[in-house]
């Protein structure tokens, strides 16, 4: 049946494709040629998304080794340390007399600022929608390439280089930068409130600049792209929600990433040039500070502008990879289509008005807050609506229980649970309690960490036959996914009890507070599940890296029955993506299991009666 | 050698993964692809269902096997007047959060069993629906309209203007790496004006300007004195900080505000315990009724030892997690005659010549409550 169908297809493209012209004028293209430009300073989008893919995991696994090692110093704080010695050297400090070695209170909030800048940055930013924008926006919109292919190359090297700065400032000798991801001033502005700030806070700022390049090419990238060269037929109601999904994350980046730039542009001023745009009345290291009259209160305005709809840019691509990835393995339209859409487009609006609830104890007048509140509540209505869509999508379906839907199976689970502490923290009132506690820890990881990396795996494991031609190890899959939901529910939950405790996060022990230190056990219990999480996602990278060589081959161009056109590209991907013609769309991307059709996909002409779309 | 050995476990770990790997592949081949994989959907929708169960029993289980270490349960109830309804708003949005969290997870885990591809399963055609998607749109409108309206109303109440003539005592916690120096306003119950280009580490650390009459009774306690504080008092802390940002958290009384340097922030609280009373609230529970030190199980029990702790919330160097200050909430009268017994900081630190006659006449004066009323609080 399958292959019938996919032969029927063939045809169908040649016969009544989309003739642009393409082979004509690039045959014997000069930048497929020879390995530097195939692989390395590629411009074809299939060959950066997997660069992206692979920068991302490599840093992926960068960012957790250290939330483990930190996660040992608060689990085990009587353990030691001393055999990771050879590695951090004099960032562990061996008690002359116990022959106890300990984490450095220094490089523990070093650690922590790297784990939270790697993963929000170069991991869920540019690893999640860098990876699949680049993937999917050309092949499932039926285009050659990117609108600009050599921005889009540039978009990677900017990011590489972005890391390549992050990664030299880890071997300081003062430390890389240790003020939070935040980078809140005046802490991140005066070298002398932390040794963290100096040379390590300047590659910091060095280092996100450059990825705030990167981000804006890509996204001005994937904005025109969608916009612009969109197949015939493909019409905007068309679209997979993926597309959709990555459209508003592109759009979210381009508006809110350079008002990140400015924030930093001024704290490089602070820094180096004597301004005062986040400084006043400072007396520090037996000095008063000449300059006054900046607020640091600013700076949280500028970073928080960006940080909130970056949390959205880092959810909204999963949501994206999730919905499609249920629809097709449910056999069932993902339910809702109009709605989902809308809600996508409401909460990357609602995300630029909703920033100051990230302020609510800052200093900041509290009846501004009010306003902050009403914004950030309204959000639980679009993202309550995603879930009951989704939960809907599974109701009726005939559900293939492999490892790309178990994955989105999960980031719903996840997205439930995290989306809900929510609504407790967007209430400024119940945030006087929580505000920077344990609980604030335990909700932006389950709803936008532990939920991205769900959405970024199912996805993984879902395109992986589109990336390499090959499948990914289903019992590992399984594995992996198991492992991790056990694991990351393990260590996330309890985070909740304790916040609710009032333990603050960011602390580096908590023996000296009665209130916050009768958590020893569950804070080992939470160790040790960092480090299974952590074992874990290791089988995931074999699984990965193994099956690009030995995984089981990909035989039909077609392998889940799925509508999008980029299971219309032969197995072996070809520069422009398509041999001859580019698919005409004639219908949505969801007509599953339709007047006795298992998959109907997108550019097989409507039947006579047929009604299109939904 | 070490590393030679952890590097062979780590490879021969990564062969073994490979191997279980390959196993399910071989046997799909000799059973079929499609038995396999309708075998697997019953296999992984039992193990969802099954996750489900311990999932959702955990959670309820967890939240009651912790619910007296958590705030505003149990033994910890709130210390202040306002921080009631933050628990009582806490435990609404629990209430309506717990359900939908329950439901939904138990549609979503329950679906992907009951529809797992079976031999001759089919899916339904069932894209939208407007009149049920019109209904869960409403539903948490309405209900976060709702939670929105009481949060606010508590928000504002939290938040009030002080008038002159509302009466309230005015402290001053200024934060700086890694400490917090505390300063009453002395009789007049006003704080003196500071200025950060006046500090003076050896003599004058906050920077109190002296020139402001109102400076010359403010008391600064030294940096490990307990900050007391009366009962039942309108307490307003004028929250400063002389380097980075830092957070005046008392989480017994659920106060938080940042500490921001060149921008004073402020938070107004009424303690409704005193430390004593709080005692013998947790006396009550069996897990206070331990030793405080484990290796002394003679010594005092821990509920004799609690206090109200001050604590950092705004990441501020490397010291963060060490800026504790013990506080200690006791009656009118006996803060009164703590207060009485305070010297100001001009006649210690900076002109202590005059210091005794000053002080005497305050001493003079005190009938205990009756100088809480007329001075300190003003």
């Amino acid at each position: 049946m399958a292959n019938v169908t996919v032969h029927e297809e063939d045809v169908l493209i040649k016969d009544h494709g989309f003739d642009d012209h393409f082979h004509e004028h690039h045959h014997g293209d000069k930048y497929q040629t020879n390995f530097i430009f195939h692989y390395v300073f590629s411009m074809d989008h299939k060959i950066i998304a997997r660069q992206f893919l692979i920068t991302g995991m490599i840093w992926a696994i960068i960012g957790a080794a250290m939330s483990v090692i930190f996660r040992m110093q608060l689990g085990f704080p009587e353990e030691s340390l001393t055999w990771i010695k050879p590695l951090l050297g004099k960032w562990i400090e061996v008690d002359p007399t116990t022959g106890i070695g300990k984490l450095v209170p220094e490089f523990y909030y070093a650690l922590v600022t790297m784990h939270g800048t790697i993963i929000v940055f170069f991991v869920l930013t540019a690893g999640l929608s860098g990876t699949f924008s680049n993937l999917l926006i050309p092949l499932q919109l039926g285009a050659r390439d990117m609108a600009s292919p050599f921005l889009n190359m540039l978009s990677y090297w900017f990011f590489f280089f972005a890391g390549v700065v992050m990664f030299y400032s880890l071997f300081l000798s003062t430390g890389p930068f240790s003020g939070g991801w935040v980078a809140y001033p005046p802490l991140s502005a005066l070298p002398q409130a932390s040794s963290g700030s100096g040379t390590g806070m300047t590659l910091w700022l060095v280092s996100l600049v450059l990825f705030v390049v990167s981000v804006l090419l890509g996204g001005i990238n994937y904005i025109t792209t969608v916009l612009n060269l969109r197949t015939k037929g493909m019409t905007l109601w068309r679209m997979p929600l993926t597309i959709w999904a990555f459209f508003v994350t592109a759009i979210l980046g381009l508006l809110s990433f350079p008002v990140l730039a400015s924030g930093f542009f001024m704290l490089v001023f602070d820094r180096s040039l004597g301004t005062s745009f986040f400084l006043s009345e400072i007396f520090i290291e037996g000095q008063a500070l000449d300059r006054v009259g900046g607020s640091p209160i600013l700076y949280q305005h500028l970073f928080w502008f960006l940080g909130h709809p970056e949390v959205y840019i880092i959810i909204l691509p999963a949501m994206g990879l999730v919905s499609e990835v249920l629809s097709v393995h449910a056999r069932k339209p993902i339910f809702g289509y109009r709605a989902m859409v809308y809600s996508i487009m409401a909460i990357g609006f609602l995300s630029f008005i909703v920033w100051a609830h990230h302020m609510f104890m800052s200093g900041v007048n509290p009846f501004l807050s009010n306003f902050f509140v009403v914004f950030t509540l309204i959000i639980a209505v679009p993202s309550a609506v995603k879930v009951f869509n989704w939960i809907t999508t599974l109701y009726g379906g005939n559900l293939r229980l492999n490892t790309p839907m178990l994955f989105a199976i999960g980031f719903v689970s996840m997205f439930i649970s995290g989306g809900l502490t929510g609504i407790f923290l967007g209430n400024s009132a119940i945030d006087i309690q929580l505000h920077d506690t344990y609980f604030v820890v335990a909700h932006f990881h389950i709803v936008m960490g532990v939920a991205a990396f769900f959405g970024m795996f199912a996805g993984v494991y879902h395109w992986y036959p589109k990336m390499y031609g090959r499948f990914m190890n289903e019992t590992l899959g399984k594995i992996h996914f198991w492992g991790t939901i056990v694991s990351a529910y393990a260590i996330f939950w309890p985070m909740h009890y304790t916040g609710m405790a009032g333990v603050p996060r960011r602390y580096y022990s908590f023996d000296s507070f009665d209130a916050f230190r009768h958590f020893a056990d569950l804070n080992k219990f939470i160790t040790v599940f960092a480090i299974i999480s952590f074992a874990v996602q290791l089988v995931f990278v074999i699984n990965f890296f193994y099956s690009i060589w030995y995984g089981k081959k990909m035989t039909s161009k077609n392998p889940w029955g799925a509508n999008t056109l980029e299971w219309t590209t032969p197995i072996e991907p070809i520069h422009g993506n398509w041999p001859g013609k580019l698919p005409v769309v004639h219908r949505w991307a969801y007509d599953y299991s339709k007047d006795e059709r298992e998959f109907v996909p997108q550019h097989i002409p409507l039947k006579e009666g047929e009604v299109g779309d939904h | 050698m070490i590393y030679f050995i952890a590097f062979a476990i780590v490879f021969l770990l990564a062969v073994i993964i490979v191997q279980i790997g390959k196993i399910t592949e071989i046997a799909s081949r000799i059973r079929g692809e499609e038995e396999v994989e309708i075998q697997n959907n019953t296999t992984q929708g039992k193990w969802l269902l099954a996750f489900m169960a311990i999932f959702l029993s955990g959670t309820i289980y967890s939240a009651y096997y912790y619910k007296n270490s958590m705030l505003g349960y149990g033994p910890l109830t709130s210390a202040s007047e306002h921080g009631f309804e933050l628990d009582s708003l806490f435990n609404v949005t629990l209430f309506f959060t717990g359900i939908v969290f329950v439901i939904t997870h138990i549609l979503l885990f329950w679906y992907s069993y009951k529809y797992r591809k079976q031999r001759d399963t089919k899916a339904v055609f069932f894209a939208h629906d407007t009149k049920l998607e019109m209904i869960w749109t409403a539903v948490p409108a309405v209900v976060m309209t709702y939670l929105v309206a009481s949060g606010l109303v508590a928000w504002n109440s939290i938040f009030p203007t002080l008038t002159e003539e509302d009466k309230y005592l005015e402290i001053e916690a200024t934060g700086y790496q890694f400490a917090w120096d505390i300063r009453y306003p002395g009789e007049d119950g006003k704080l003196g004006r500071k200025d950060f280009r006046l500090i003076d580490l050896a003599n004058n650390s906050l920077g109190i300007d002296f020139n402001d009459p109102n400076a010359n009774d403010d008391i600064v306690l030294g940096g490990t004195d307990k900050i007391i504080l009366p009962v039942d008092s309108t307490i307003k802390v004028r929250i400063t900080s002389k380097d980075v940002l830092h957070n005046f958290y008392l989480p017994h009384f659920r106060v938080k505000m940042d500490a921001v340097p060149g921008l004073p922030t402020s938070f107004i609280f009424k303690p409704v315990k005193t430390t004593k009373e709080f005692r013998e609230q947790l006396r009550q529970y069996p897990e206070w009724q331990v030793p405080a030190d484990p290796d002394d199980p003679n010594g005092p029990q821990r509920w004799e030892t609690f206090e109200y702790e001050l604590a950092c919330a705004e990441l501020c160097g490397k010291g963060h997690y060490s800026m504790r200050r013990i506080i200690e909430v006791v009656s009118r009268e006996e803060y009164a005659a703590w207060m009485a017994g305070q010297k100001s900081f001009y006649s210690t630190n900076i002109n202590p010549e005059p210091a005794a006659a000053v002080k005497d006449t305050t001493v003079a004066d005190t009938t205990a409550s009756a100088a809480l009323d007329t001075a300190s609080v003003k």
